[in-house]
């Protein structure tokens, strides 16, 4: 989230797409009431089923799976062509007027550059013009054709009313309601705020739906500014900081690319070159990176090793390491062995009847949980043979949340610390203790090796107590980091340094413990700061730099004054000193400034540039047109089981950049004529590992079943309540029906397609048993990022028996 | 827990929006019908520990209700600035996450083609899981890699010190600070098969 | 002392059952085993373990689908027929106008149970006794709110001064009306008044509510009734069903969950 969940109470109109906050992020509701109540704000819910979030919206529109780009292509195209974007804001803070090299061309949906032998693009024909002087070339007339707002307005006139409702099934009145009262908060006294969830990012075209959000946000003016910005709305609780602490295979700590085998990271001096912007605030990225390797390996990184930056591990560049690769690459036998630590890709993995049989390749498995997970569970599944599994398995129990201490962070980037309550249950320990103990015997088992390859773990500097006791403490000092030679605490990040004299194992999260006995995640003054816009300063810390609305630059205007007094979050006072230099002038506000705190509106600063207040991007400015993978545009693509027969866009059905692992698996609508979600209920969670095994919850949704139209119902003979059979390409379950008014035939292309809906929480372990969704979902994954397309596949209906 | 600074608020706390505050006291009324069970106030001498929620990423407060050890009450923070007390259904029902005998209480270990789990002891587990490491890792680990380097049109080396043999996956219900040394030592071992729930 | 009442208003609520479950929790109330349900509604019935339960309606009109969530629970009426029809004594109501039932003088005749004209009384096996809603009344006892009204996320459910709660209920109806809402005000006259005051978007029927009930009970709080409790007849001769009127049995319009 740009902002936080206490900022919602400032919007004048939330548009929720791809998410179900009434039901999974429940706590949203109270603030998005009290801006309804406080500011009249509206609700505007799209989905393409009626969820308790739709019955709560002031203006609720269906669409049919996998087709948000359809939308935000024709919100893009109407905004466009009736001028009803922020200009001010679109001229001055985004990319609008930049002028695109003439090589540019989109072409029957495919971009210039395309391979389609490697199914990848080339992005120079993607780039900025440039004068002799190497400028980039702008044309703030908004003349030229190729300035980015023409590109946009000539790519979006496809996305006209009546293609955008053919395709995506919503009602025109719908459509221009959305648009219209969306659109108002392009004026500079209101804002908007998109809220998404999976259901935007779980498509092949998954990133690419965010950065139509990014874009949508960008053209009403709408990124930071209170009660406005992109509201990501995470699944777990901590899967923020799970994030901002890299487990992901191209991570490391705060954002870092992990290094892999190309040239331009054969050295830490050519990661450097490769890796650092050095006309935005990441040239500062050497510092971050080194301080880092100084954390992981302490005395044992050093100038003359490159901070043991060859310790790190670099994945091979030639291949993908994500969720779907992983289990690819663990049914062809290459992954032997394989921890779980409180994950049950069992019930959560798309395609997860083929993922738990490639599960038993593994010689060993360590799961990690509070209850007996499917995943620990995999070779006593139904229907599996034990005797025929080889694999050995541990299976540790883990404390819950309140019988141990630590942090979590929450959408809002807030990390708050949970003090622990009760003792263990059990024998069980927490996640920490048991990292804790068996890196130290690890570091145990490696200790007298001479071997290059085994210096990595030899030399991990573990520095958190030798006996069985982890010192959390230490952990969040180390994180924080500090100076290598006297243990002094970082301020912030803005001391890390390049030459090995700091450490801190993640820059994001230095500055929450700036002095001794200060951990800022501790904190606990609940009343709110400066401006009583909830920012709620003093509770806990928000990374970075107890930021709570990041870009905030962006809601003053290029002179630094607030675009409106009701939207104020920081603006320049010409007069207030700054404390350091004792110069006048100086960002002031409720929040802590997202730019340099003393460098004037006019005024270029390093890497600064006045009234460009997008730091963290190469020209400061908000990036309408940027590159991804599949363009530098979003474009719409057909998920890849599709109830079409063609793309009414283009010849091109699917992102041409995804990578199709298994083609054999491919739904198509004469077998399986019916559109399928998956999501969540309130009053279950992910896997369900935690909920089906707690009886209150499990007495509220007992069983898994499927929402099914009165309309398709019928069609099909099923009555409310019976067992169906739901099938797909990739397998069948059972399960009961709950026939509902709040799912609708849709007109497509003057074809009536039917949708279904189900709940992914379910498998056999637990109080709350019932079939697993996911053994319906396909192995295909975002053109970015690889998240699973859970949320739009074929499917057929019938009742069992 | 000496640094936790609940506020008067964290106990005692009533909806000022809605006038029941003038009836506030140690008199409210009383009940001279109501049984000896409904005037027992259960978490009158309780201690309360602030917690938040392990379930979606709001990060609602939770006070968690103690007496001699034992858990007897877990409701909202009313303090915390992002749910002020609230919970929806999830969130009201963790304290079986911890009241609840379906919990794994002993690490478990099954043998290649067993039908059954053991109860083992943890260093036992420990240590076998770290001879299974080591054993896997020293197998099939990558020291160096060469590469195509397009600007000079030769090959080089480099060193990637990595196993493609052993995955991590999880992390999402982790706290930070489990999160960082998950990572730490998944890298140290050269784990590059690292995901969890972010990448589903 | 003035009465206290309890506020709901459907218009807030998200049916995220927090309030459901934040009942059980404070109650040390067991969760019932269910079966499918055929709706979002389970358990299907308000039972001695479940005091508090949200219920799960689905309208539409002119094509347009509505999701409607009402919190139900025990009214605390005036004119509680629970208290009337007691064998035991065990239930009373105070000054503040809380119906509260003694599980440590409750004989199980089931008697409430079956009187009560919204099913918000149930009975529990575990414990041979009936049970209902207190209104947390040792929270409040205590300066804390009850339970559901703590956790309500979008405080659709509050507590206070009947009066007052009466007049914020009719702000929200006029706020409701003048933005074109069918609001109406539930529970003010209802049994000589309810201590919970619902705000509805629409008619009380659509949400499962009886209209104008009409507890027999209400004209017959008469000194025989306390007799025949005394001779014991009550225990014995399910008497409520010369009071009840069957068409108000909300427990008849269960299903409408999902029709």
């Amino acid at each position: 989230m740009t902002n936080s969940w206490t900022d919602l109470q400032n919007t004048d109109c939330a548009l929720i797409l791809g998410g179900n906050p009434a039901e999974n992020h429940p706590m949203s509701f109270k603030w998005l009431t009290q801006a309804r109540e406080k500011r009249g704000a509206k609700i505007i819910h799209i989905d393409p089923r009626f969820t308790r979030t739709s019955s709560k919206a002031d203006i609720y529109a269906r669409l049919r799976p996998g087709t948000d780009i359809v939308f935000m292509g024709g919100m893009f195209n109407y905004i466009l062509q009736n001028n009803l974007y922020n200009k001010e804001y679109v001229l001055n803070f985004t990319n609008a007027a930049v002028v695109i090299v003439p090589e540019y061309k989109f072409e029957d949906g495919l971009f210039s550059g395309y391979d389609p032998a490697k199914r990848k693009y080339s992005n120079d024909s993607w780039k900025y013009q440039k004068d002799a002087n190497d400028k980039t070339v702008t044309d703030p007339t908004l003349q030229n054709p190729l300035c980015v707002l023409n590109i946009m307005k000539k790519h979006y006139s496809r996305y006209d009313i009546d293609t955008v409702c053919r395709v995506t099934g919503m009602a025109k009145e719908d459509f221009l309601n959305i648009v219209k009262t969306y659109a108002a908060t392009a004026a500079k006294d209101k804002s908007g705020v998109i809220m998404y969830a999976m259901g935007t990012t779980q498509h092949t075209v998954g990133s690419q739906n965010v950065r139509a959000d990014a874009i949508l946000q960008l053209l009403l003016g709408n990124v930071g500014i209170p009660g406005g910005g992109v509201a990501a709305m995470r699944g777990e609780s901590n899967v923020q900081g799970s994030t901002d602490y890299a487990l992901l295979f191209h991570l490391i700590p705060g954002y870092l690319n992990c290094p892999k085998t190309i040239p331009g990271n054969a050295t830490l001096a050519a990661y450097n070159e490769t890796e650092t912007v050095k006309t935005s605030y990441w040239v500062n990225k050497p510092k971050f990176l080194v301080s880092y390797l100084k954390a992981m390996w302490g005395p044992k990184a050093t100038a003359e090793n490159e901070f043991a930056y060859h310790y790190l591990p670099k994945y091979d560049a030639t291949k993908n390491y994500s969720f779907i690769a992983l289990f690819e690459a663990l049914a062809k036998g290459v992954i032997k062995g394989m921890f779980a630590f409180g994950m049950n890709p069992s019930v959560g993995g798309p395609n997860t009847a083929v993922e738990a049989k490639a599960m038993e390749n593994l010689d060993w498995l360590v799961a990690v949980d509070l209850f007996e997970t499917e995943t620990a569970a995999f070779w006593k599944a139904p229907g599996v043979d034990p005797k025929t599994v080889n694999t050995e398995v541990f299976m540790l129990p883990a404390c819950g949340s309140y019988e141990k201490e630590g942090s979590i962070s929450t959408s809002g980037r807030m990390a708050q610390w949970r003090w622990k309550a009760v003792e263990p249950k059990g024998e069980a320990q927490s996640d920490l203790e048991i990292i804790h103990q068996l890196a130290l015997k690890m570091k145990a088992a490696y200790a007298k090796s001479a071997k290059p390859e085994d210096a990595p773990i030899r030399d991990l500097f573990w520095n958190f107590g030798d006996g069985h006791e982890c010192d959390i403490d230490k952990v969040v000092r180390e994180i924080n980091g500090y100076e290598t030679a006297t243990g002094k605490l970082m301020a912030t990040f803005g001391k890390l340094m390049d030459d090995g004299s700091t450490c801190s194992g993640n820059w994001i999260y230095s500055g929450m413990y700036p002095a001794e006995g200060k951990n800022l995640l501790q904190r606990r003054d609940s009343k709110d700061t400066k401006g009583n816009i909830g920012i709620y300063a003093n509770w806990a810390f928000a990374w970075p730099v107890n930021r709570r609305i990041i870009y905030n630059r962006a809601s003053a205007d290029p002179a630094g004054v607030p675009w409106s007094k009701d939207k104020a979050v920081i603006w320049w006072d010409p007069l207030a000193l700054d404390a350091a230099t004792g110069v006048a002038g100086k960002w002031v506000g409720y929040d802590v400034p997202d730019f340099k705190p003393t460098t004037a509106p006019d005024a270029v600063d390093g890497v600064f540039t006045g009234n460009r207040p997008f730091i963290m991007r190469p020209d400061g400015l908000g990036g309408l047109f940027a590159n991804m993978n599949e363009g530098p545009l979003p474009e719409h693509y057909e998920p890849w089981d599709t109830p079409l027969a063609k793309n009414p866009f283009s010849s091109k059905m699917l992102n041409p950049v995804v990578k199709v692992w298994r083609p054999d698996e491919k739904g198509t609508p004469d077998k399986y004529p019916i559109v399928a979600t998956t999501y969540r209920v309130c009053e279950h969670w992910q896997t369900g590992i935690m909920t089906r095994n707690t009886p209150w919850l499990a007495e509220l949704f007992p069983t898994m079943f499927i929402e099914i139209g009165e309309e398709l119902a019928e069609e099909k003979g099923i009555k409310n309540s019976d067992k169906v059979v739901v099938e797909s390409a990739r397998g069948k379950i059972e399960c009961h029906a709950m026939v509902t008014k709040r799912f609708k035939p849709y007109e497509i292309d003057g074809k009536t397609v039917h949708i279904i809906g189900m709940p992914w929480h379910y498998g056999y372990q637990g109080i709350a048993t019932g079939a697993i969704a996911n053994y319906l979902t396909p192995h295909i994954g975002d053109g970015n990022t690889m998240i699973p397309e859970y949320k739009a596949f074929l499917v057929n209906v019938r009742r069992a028996g | 827990m000496d640094m936790v600074n609940l506020s008067r608020r964290s106990f005692l706390k009533l909806s000022g929006m809605t006038g029941l505050g003038v009836i506030l006291g140690d008199s409210i009324f009383d009940l001279s019908a109501i049984a000896a069970q409904v005037k027992t106030f259960k978490i009158r001498s309780a201690k309360a520990t602030p917690t938040i929620c392990p379930y979606c990423s709001c990060g609602c407060g939770l006070l968690a209700y103690t007496e001699n050890g034992q858990l007897i009450n877990l409701e909202g923070d009313p303090d915390n600035p992002v749910n002020q007390g609230s919970l929806c259904s999830k969130g009201a029902s963790i304290y079986q996450l911890y009241v609840n005998d379906r919990r794994l209480t002993k690490p478990l270990y099954r043998a290649p083609g067993a039908t059954e789990w053991v109860e083992k002891d943890w260093d036992w587990m420990l240590d076998k899981i770290v001879e299974k490491v080591k054993a896997t890792r020293d197998k099939n680990f990558t020291l160096k890699q060469t590469v195509d380097d397009p600007k000079t049109g030769t090959k080089i080396d480099v060193i990637t010190n990595r196993t493609d043999a052993i995955a991590s996956l999880g992390g999402a219900g982790l706290d930070n600070e489990e999160c960082y040394l998950l990572h730490k030592l998944m890298r140290g071992l050269g784990i590059v098969y690292l995901e969890h729930q972010a990448r589903i | 002392m003035a009465e206290l009442a309890k506020f709901i208003d459907v218009t807030k609520c998200t049916g995220c059952r927090g309030c459901q479950v934040a009942c059980k929790q404070w109650n040390g109330l067991e969760a019932i085993k269910t079966t499918f349900s055929g709706s979002y509604e389970n358990p299907p019935t308000m039972g001695g373990e479940t005091w508090t339960k949200v219920r799960f309606f689905e309208a539409e009109d002119n094509g347009k689908v509505r999701f409607l969530f009402r919190k139900t629970q025990c009214m605390h009426c005036t004119e509680a027929s629970c208290a009337a029809v007691c064998a035991a004594g065990a239930i009373k109501k105070d000054d503040k106008g809380m119906v509260v039932l003694d599980q440590n003088k409750c004989v199980g005749c089931k008697n409430c149970v079956l009187a009560c004209p919204f099913g918000a009384v149930g009975f529990s096996e575990k414990t041979g006794t009936s049970g209902k809603c207190r209104m947390c009344v040792d929270r409040i006892d205590n300066g804390m709110e009850p339970a559901c009204v703590k956790t309500c996320p979008t405080g659709a459910v509050q507590m206070g001064d009947r009066e007052q709660i009466l007049k914020q209920a009719k702000e929200r109806i006029d706020f409701l009306k003048s933005s074109g809402v069918n609001a109406q005000i539930y529970g003010e006259n209802e049994l000589g008044g309810l201590h919970v005051i619902y705000v509805l978007d629409d008619k009380p029927e659509v949400y499962g509510l009886p209209v104008n009930p009409q507890v027999a009970t209400a004209n017959l709080f008469g000194s025989w009734v306390s007799a025949l409790v005394g001779a014991g007849v009550m225990l014995i001769a399910p008497f409520w069903l010369m009071f009840k009127d069957p068409g108000k049995d909300v427990s008849e319009t269960h299903d409408t969950g999902v029709k």
